[in-house]
């Protein structure tokens, strides 16, 4: 495999996506929301809110069903400090690991599906690169700013949320060992998992609309684990995140197998007919 | 390839989901040739086209373009040739020197030689001066040049230009068919070129294949083609007079096989090329005043026409 045509390909969709407003601007406006915006609302609201308001049902049913491990961490804090902490910790994992995911979709969708609705594809299937040039350049083009994103996101939040904490707990709470393990194995696996399911959708799709809109529901399974967190059916423990990386390594290389061998450039410019 | 043939197609077949679309074709380009594939929309010379890039597998057949087969080695059949697409097929976010130079990395080329392509191609092109902006800015003939720039990039010895000058004014037109044409003559290019515009293939071409539904239902130098459609040589007389007796004197003529008047001119249609002399002769001899003597030549919009009606 030639790795300059590979870089070169991934460059050149990066630059692309860069320079169209209506894909990053959306992109920068929820980056904050998750990294900025929720955080600070959610401490301010527990720091603002009297502590017997903060003991709600579901709250009262998850300290109930809290494993002893979690009870061991936040052992001697206060309720508001307990329930900053699992908030910080734990509520918003799920939902951080959307922002990589949407991240690698939008890039993947756009470089794949997007590419072959506006028509430009077919200059760069007539060029001399092999098919395996062609997909890994692509793939490189949308998980390496996932990444990028998700590391400028994860710092982002680690400070907003120590800085708007500090003043209850007196110190940096932010972020533990769960945190390490969560952005080094499960946020690349949820990249690549948002980017498979990307690659297999656009390889069909004949729009980027189409596309992203099919594979925009790889976000559901994030959404039942923030749900399942709540009503403390799971909890994300440091073991539950590592199996549940393994879990989606091993989902990502059979998708992303699958991806690989379906991207034929015969395949795609035969879609095109 | 045989000996003399830059591109050989040999029974090429091409089915989509069952349907036959490409049926059977088979050709031979020299080098240096200006090959025109005529056909209306759908007739199937895009995907010919894609078929002899290697992009495409062919269903049955085989082809080769400078000597690689394009069904096993289509890397190298890509790099030795340069596709100038229907579409303009450009990045319209980026500018047109990001775009050369994407291509150009691809390529292979870097650095200062990379830049001085880049250069050069806008510079011949007449977009030295737009190098920066961006291609979502350009006109439709800016496009096509910035696009046949891109397929001249790695100086290929084969070209496919498909539709070349469709969708642009007729100056812009005739620049790329001046290019067209002096890449065949002067640089010894080899070029495949799709197109419905029968002007610009009889102005360009020297030899022609007329595709129809997947087939090739002729191939042919215009004039080889018009010769075997017309067998007999139509000529336009002017006379000075053209009364009845000169007009009966001439539908007698043996040499004479119909005539026609249409117009106030009058078309005559004789065995062949060899009589024009005899006629001329006999109605100088009648004591006919002639002015003119012109031999009919069908214009290659009538050839195709009579082609496709013939093979109906």
């Amino acid at each position: 495999m030639n790795w300059h045509n590979v870089i070169t390909i991934a460059r050149k969709d990066i630059k692309e996506v860069r320079e169209n407003k209506s894909i990053w601007i959306p992109m920068i406006v929820v980056f904050l929301i998750f990294s900025v915006v929720l955080p600070v609302i959610f401490i301010l609201a527990i720091l603002h809110t009297a502590e017997s308001e903060l003991m709600t049902e579901p709250m009262k049913t998850f300290f109930q069903n809290m494993p002893t491990s979690l009870t061991n961490q936040i052992a001697g804090m206060t309720l508001e400090q307990q329930m900053i902490y699992l908030a910080v910790t734990y509520f918003f994992a799920p939902l951080f690991l959307i922002l990589p995911l949407m991240v690698s979709n939008i890039f993947a969708v756009d470089s794949f599906a997007g590419e072959k609705e506006r028509k430009t594809i077919e200059a760069l299937l007539y060029t001399p690169t092999t098919d395996k040039e062609l997909i890994m350049g692509k793939l490189l083009a949308a998980f390496v700013p996932s990444q990028i994103i998700a590391w400028i996101g994860f710092v982002i939040y680690s400070i907003v949320v120590n800085l708007t904490g500090y003043p209850t707990f007196g110190r940096i709470f932010f972020p533990g060992l769960l945190w390490v393990v969560l952005m080094l194995w499960i946020v690349p696996a949820v990249s690549l998992f948002g980017l498979g399911v990307s690659v297999l959708v656009s390889i069909k799709a004949k729009s980027f609309q189409e596309a992203y809109q099919i594979s925009g529901s790889v976000v559901l399974p994030f959404i039942a684990i923030l749900l399942m967190q709540i009503f403390g059916v799971i909890y994300l423990s440091i073991w539950f995140t590592l199996v549940l990386g393994l879990l989606f390594w091993v989902v990502d290389w059979i998708i992303l197998y699958i991806g690989t061998k379906k991207f034929r450039r015969g395949e795609i410019i035969a879609n095109m007919v | 390839m045989t000996e003399t043939n830059v591109i050989d197609a040999k029974n090429l077949v091409r089915e989509f989901n069952g349907k036959r679309v490409i049926n059977r074709v088979s050709f031979g380009i020299k080098e240096g040739e200006i090959f025109g594939f005529l056909g209306p929309n759908g007739a199937g010379k895009t995907t010919t086209v894609r078929l002899l890039s290697g992009v495409l597998a062919p269903t049955e057949g085989s082809a080769w373009v400078m000597g690689y087969d394009v069904r096993s080695e289509p890397l190298e059949v890509r790099k030795v040739i340069g596709v100038l697409t229907e579409t303009s097929s450009l990045y319209e976010r980026l500018s047109a020197k990001e775009n050369l130079a994407f291509f150009g990395h691809l390529y292979g080329l870097d650095g200062e030689m990379l830049n001085n392509r880049i250069n050069e191609l806008l510079q011949f092109f007449g977009l030295q001066e737009k190098s920066m902006d961006k291609v979502g800015t350009f006109s439709t003939g800016m496009k096509k040049r910035l696009s046949l720039a891109r397929a001249l990039f790695h100086d290929p010895p084969v070209l496919f230009l498909d539709e070349p000058t469709s969708g642009l004014d007729p100056e812009g037109a005739r620049l790329i068919r001046n290019h067209i044409n002096e890449l065949s003559k002067e640089e010894k290019r080899t070029i495949f070129l799709c197109t419905h515009n029968l002007e610009e293939a009889k102005e360009l071409c020297s030899r022609v294949a007329i595709i129809d539904n997947g087939k090739i239902i002729a191939i042919g130098s215009p004039e080889d083609l018009e010769r075997d459609l017309w067998q007999k040589t139509e000529v336009e007389v002017n006379l000075d007079e053209a009364n009845n007796e000169m007009l009966k004197f001439i539908r007698e003529l043996e040499i004479v096989m119909n005539m026609r008047i249409d117009k106030e001119k009058i078309f005559i249609e004789l065995g062949s090329q060899n009589d024009i002399p005899v006629l001329v002769e006999e109605i100088v001899h009648k004591g006919g005043r002639i002015f003119s003597v012109n031999q009919v030549s069908h214009s290659l919009e009538e050839i195709y026409f009579r082609i496709r009606e013939e093979k109906k």
